[in-house]
């Protein structure tokens, strides 16, 4: 799009909980350099405007997960939005959807958190001593690694329930982010969970209340894709209903190397500079 | 929880089609939804008329020539069409649901290519045949 403007509006949804009843939207006019970010262009505002506007942002590089909102009528990280790929000289903000409003542009993200809690994303092994007081690592392979990886990448940032259907209307639907953590967790090797988190996700908070809109994924700032953690995690629950459920014990404790020789073929490291 | 006195912010039914710019699989999804309301709508109408045959038949021929009109006929076309879409498309979620065409996880780099774009050409192609059901369908129903 072109970026000729030298300003650009900022429409942004206010709430004050102390003076207001009700959400109403504020519109502010702040000078566009190349390259700035929503996040900058907030900072302008609170700089130029308004210094009451509130709102959650902390590493600046789509990192930390605290600034999403709902930007242009999409939810997204607004250090990771640049103005110009908006295509519009005009910035709409308004806090994440589906969450409470705590006030301005923060929602109220402890739901989230709760829910997430409440699907055990923690390694659960039945070898506690070993867990909490380890020897050595847990044997896994790189394939094995790649069965949940992508899954990892997650940030909390709340992007995917603002944008879930099913979460819209369903306040006891678990939302993407938790069962897409829940699926990472079942899927990793050191992992013996599965049976535990499976009394959890049974009814509204589990899985099955998901029918594919996809948009967790689509709107997903890290590529995490919980839509496909989620239908992974039904197929897994299918095959434990039908006892097809491939029980793989947690991966066992890697011994220490013993009998390593040294080939007459590798030189010596160099001695240490520092 | 923090006791803060926070305004509600969930978007509802208005969830299922507004709030945002959304991509064809979530419009599948309202869709679906919504022909699955009409077709459970048309289910307990059909029990409701049918059920007059229990009474007696002159009840039987009176609910018949209530919805012998044109427009229960374009009512029963709709449900048709609904039909094609909601049959076709929950055989396309089951599928996926069950993990499906929706490849294994991969690593994520930047542009993501997301489960939704691996899926897509099944969603196209179940389209596809719903759309052929409902040519079907309508030449039939409307050839007489």
């Amino acid at each position: 799009m072109s970026t000729k403007f030298e300003n650009i509006s900022y429409r942004i949804r206010r709430f004050d909980p102390e003076r207001d009843t009700a959400p109403h939207w504020e519109e502010y006019r702040v000078p566009y350099t190349p390259g700035m970010t929503v996040l900058e262009g907030l900072w302008k505002v609170k700089e130029l405007h308004s210094p009451t506007l509130a709102w959650r942002s902390s590493c600046r590089m789509g990192v930390c997960g605290s600034c999403g909102m709902l930007i242009n009528g999409k939810p997204r990280l607004a250090c990771n939005t640049q103005i110009a790929e908006l295509s519009s000289d005009t910035v709409v903000v308004a806090p994440l959807p589906n969450f409470d409003i705590v006030r301005d542009l923060v929602p109220e993200l402890a739901p989230m958190f709760a829910s997430h809690q409440a699907l055990m994303p923690y390694v659960i092994r039945e070898d506690v001593e070993e867990r909490e007081h380890p020897t050595n690592e847990f044997f896994q392979s790189a394939h094995e690694l790649e069965h949940y990886l992508q899954f990892t990448y997650c940030i909390k940032c709340g992007c995917c329930m603002a944008a879930c259907p099913t979460f819209a209307t369903d306040a006891l639907y678990s939302g993407p982010m938790p069962l897409g953590q829940a699926h990472r967790y079942n899927s990793d090797t050191r992992d013996g969970g599965f049976a535990a988190r499976k009394q959890m996700l049974v009814g509204e908070p589990g899985p099955w209340r998901c029918h594919y809109a996809g948009e967790c994924s689509r709107v997903c700032p890290k590529g995490v894709d919980p839509a496909k953690a989620i239908q992974l995690m039904k197929r897994e629950l299918v095959f434990d209903y039908l006892g097809l459920h491939k029980t793989k014990c947690p991966a066992n404790v890697a011994g220490k190397p013993t009998d390593g020789k040294r080939r007459d073929n590798i030189p010596e490291a160099p001695p240490h500079t520092v | 929880m923090l006791d803060s006195k926070s305004h509600p912010n969930r978007l509802g039914i208005w969830g299922w089609l507004g709030g945002g710019r959304w991509g064809v699989e979530r419009y599948l999804y309202t869709l679906h939804r919504l022909t699955g309301l009409g077709l459970l709508a048309y289910f307990l109408l059909h029990i409701v008329v049918t059920s007059g045959r229990a009474f007696s038949a002159a009840a039987w021929t009176r609910a018949m020539s209530q919805v012998s009109g044109p427009f229960f006929k374009v009512g029963e076309y709709l449900v048709f069409l609904a039909f094609c879409f909601h049959a076709i498309n929950g055989i396309r979620l089951g599928l996926v649901e069950l993990g499906f065409a929706v490849g294994k996880p991969i690593e994520p780099v930047y542009p993501y290519r997301t489960s939704v774009d691996v899926q897509r050409p099944l969603a196209l192609a179940a389209l596809a045949v719903a759309f052929v059901l409902a040519v079907i369908g309508t030449i039939s129903m409307w050839s007489d």
